[in-house]
């Protein structure tokens, strides 16, 4: 039946949006500060019933709710809520304080959400595109700068480009197999003599959701978009919309085509593979810190596309742990970016960071924390995440992928550690940063507490990871 | 008999509407050519057991677009005369073209060879007992809810989006406000004429004579004289 009811989180998030927006759109005065306050407290209300949730199927099989979905959701609404809270202050002084923004990235939130309890390629591609969607108008949320029209503009056409992509591949794959539902297409699959169709097919599916991970060689579009958005919807960009992604990506590969395995290991070997090499390289050059901690997010997309590539439950719970503590990481080293600001100016560049070590301290203390745990230095976060996913590596006779990763993420701690070098040895020019606002240091404080003390409890999310891969390879 | 007869007399009615939608001179009758294809379309389909996708014909495409058309024809000013200016010269390449797809599209149904199974599902009616538009809601509001109200989402967002990108505040709309214009007061007065007395006893009333041109921008000068001045001062 329809057991409506499994949807719960989704249904209470979209109609809470709606009373949002309508609750933001009748008051005279502008009301962004309030309206965002009731999407955090929904996106709250939503993870609590995530964690309430069943398990089992519902619309038929087009949706569907199991410990996978609930660790994605909840790593989800975390990002989008913590991402939000990044953008109350920096948006208010960019005079781009409009309540859309909020119930703009509540719906993106749905999306997601949609995304990854999808079991069908239907609703797969419904919760994708509500997402871009979204996506796209927040990346040009700030209309009167060229670059951040430039930005969801370019964002907009290659995403559409990799829609059809996905599309046409979910057509191949129904045309040949007969059915869109996730269960009944392991079972077509399962067979021996599966069409070159559907292998056709998956891999246009995956072309479309690689490029939604950004993974090389469909990353083109993150460096100049990361660069022209708004900084908190770079932040954004780069945390909650990556894990459903990757999740959607890996519940995909693994539910329906996961008898394909041998045919998209080498897929997901090349794009990672790729990304980390690309990732290491391209960030080296960069002066803009958005730009280098975009080449940032593809090294670490590869490095999560690395367990998947392993094609067994260690790499599979290594990606989810990976990608938790990204999410984690990145947020933190967000909120110091969306702080940099001098004289009221929002400053992009590495060099603004020189002499913070001694102007402000405590959030130099910070960024070198997120800055070495992104390099992978123990007993930080990042080496954990880097430990799992090579560990599986090396335990599944990956070698190759493994030694490009160790080496790749060595080469990469040099532009990590340059901006520690710039914070503590270089001087100021300029004078220190604007005092910071307290949601900043809310959000760098939490983040960057759990990055620095990740070691003394790994327990709780290992376990939380390894009981999400449970449901989802079982 | 009569359906045949039915389904004759719509579809000549239709490709004919069809062919004057292309060849007329007049856009207006263009559109109105149109509308006449659409409902003798939406007969065939009334005729094939499909009413609702009839009433949908109806209601969408000529009740919102080709009135969209119409206005759209209507309000701007599209030189169609110019249009068609490169007809002769295009004609044959046009020509060679349409050729080549009605050679393919011959060549693809002469080949065309149906699954043996396909008649079974293409007639696949509905079960026995419901008509076609409850077997429609059964899809759209029961199967698959979740998708269209997801979809409706989509088009929300879609709405959302367009707005926030291009609205900017009311400083360029002019709206009317009763309040202002009723506390009005100068431009009308109101008098007595005496009984009979035409506008050649009291001639016409003009409102107060506004100061002849030249006086305001030098007013306006001077202010910015003097702000100069404070300007000047604060050096």
């Amino acid at each position: 039946m329809l057991n409506w009811t499994l949807a719960l989180p989704e249904i209470v998030l979209g109609v809470s949006g709606l009373f949002i927006l309508l609750g933001g759109v009748i008051p005279k005065k502008e009301s962004f500060f309030p309206v965002s306050m009731a999407v955090i407290g929904a996106l709250i209300l939503a993870a609590v019933l995530v964690l309430g949730q069943g398990e089992g199927t519902a619309f038929l099989g087009q949706y569907v709710a199991d410990n996978f979905s609930r660790f994605a959701k909840v790593l989800i609404l975390l990002g989008a809520a913590l991402g939000l809270l990044l953008a109350l202050d920096f948006n208010e002084k960019a005079g781009l304080g409009r309540f859309e923004y909020p119930v703009l990235m509540l719906f993106a939130t749905l999306g997601m959400m949609v995304m990854v309890s999808a079991n069908d390629l239907m609703s797969l591609y419904i919760g994708l595109e509500l997402l871009s969607l979204s996506l796209y108008v927040i990346a040009a949320f700030d209309r009167d700068n060229p670059r951040s029209a430039e930005a969801g503009l370019k964002y907009f056409v290659l995403g559409a480009l990799a829609s059809g992509l996905l599309l046409y591949g979910a057509s191949l794959v129904y045309g040949f197999a007969g059915t869109t539902n996730f269960d009944r297409l392991a079972d077509a699959l399962s067979g021996d003599d599966v069409g070159t169709g559907v292998v056709v097919g998956l891999v246009f599916v995956l072309a479309g959701l690689a490029f939604k991970v950004s993974a090389v060689p469909f990353h083109m579009w993150t460096p100049d978009v990361y660069e022209g958005a708004p900084t908190p919807v770079t932040a954004f960009f780069a945390t909650a919309p990556k894990v459903a992604a990757i999740a959607l990506l890996m519940h995909v590969l693994i539910g329906p085509f996961g008898d394909l395995s041998a045919q998209w290991m080498q897929v997901i070997w090349v794009c990672s593979a790729g990304s980390m090499i690309l990732g290491a390289f391209a960030a080296i050059g960069q002066r803009n810190i958005k730009r280098l901690m975009a080449y940032s997010s593809i090294g670490h997309v590869g490095y999560a596309l690395m367990g998947l590539a392993v094609a067994n439950d260690t790499g599979y719970r290594g990606v989810l742990v990976y990608m938790a503590i990204y999410v984690v990481m990145n947020l933190g080293t967000f909120a110091v970016l969306i702080a940099m600001r001098r004289r009221g100016r929002a400053l992009e560049q590495v060099e603004d960071l020189a002499g913070l070590g001694k102007t402000d301290p405590a959030m130099a203390l910070w960024m070198a924390v997120f800055m070495f745990s992104m390099a992978g230095i123990p007993p930080l976060a990042g080496f954990f995440g880097k430990l799992y996913v090579f560990l599986a590596a090396v335990q599944g006779g990956f070698w190759t992928l493994a030694v490009i990763g160790i080496v790749t993420s060595v080469i990469a701690s040099y532009y990590y550690l340059r901006i520690v070098k710039v914070m503590y040895f270089d001087a100021a020019p300029d004078g220190a940063l604007d005092a910071r606002p307290a949601s900043l240091t809310v959000v760098m404080a939490s983040t960057g507490l759990l990055t620095l003390l990740f070691f003394l409890f790994p327990a709780a999310l290992i376990g939380a990871a390894q009981v999400a891969v449970a449901s989802l390879a079982g | 008999m009569i359906a045949a007869a039915a389904f004759y007399l719509f579809a000549a009615v239709l490709i004919a509407a069809a062919v004057m939608v292309v060849t007329s001179r007049n856009p207006v009758h263009s559109v109105l050519f149109l509308i006449l294809a659409f409902f003798n379309a939406a007969a065939l389909f009334l005729l094939a057991g499909a009413e609702f996708l009839a009433m949908i014909l109806v209601i969408v495409y000529v009740g919102a677009v080709a009135v969209l058309f119409l206005f759209v024809v209507m309000m701007l000013d599209v030189d169609f005369a110019k249009l068609r200016e490169g007809f002769q010269r295009y004609a044959p390449v046009g020509g060679v073209v349409g050729a080549i797809l009605l050679l393919e599209l011959l060549l693809v149904f002469g080949t065309w060879q149906f699954a043996s199974d396909a008649a079974g599902f293409r007639l696949n009616p509905a079960p026995a007992g419901v008509d076609n538009t409850r077997a429609l809601g059964r899809i759209l509001y029961t199967d698959f809810v979740w998708l269209f109200q997801l979809s409706g989402l989509i088009l929300l967002v879609a709405m959302i989006g367009a707005i926030v990108l291009t609205l900017r505040g009311k400083t360029s709309t002019k709206r009317q406000d009763i309040a202002k214009q009723v506390a009005r007061s100068g431009s009308v007065n109101l008098r007595q004429p005496a009984l009979g007395a035409g506008l050649g006893a009291i001639g016409i009333e003009r409102p107060p004579v506004e100061p002849p041109p030249g006086e305001k921008p030098r007013q306006v000068e001077h202010a910015g004289h003097g702000h100069d001045h404070g300007h000047g001062g604060h050096h």
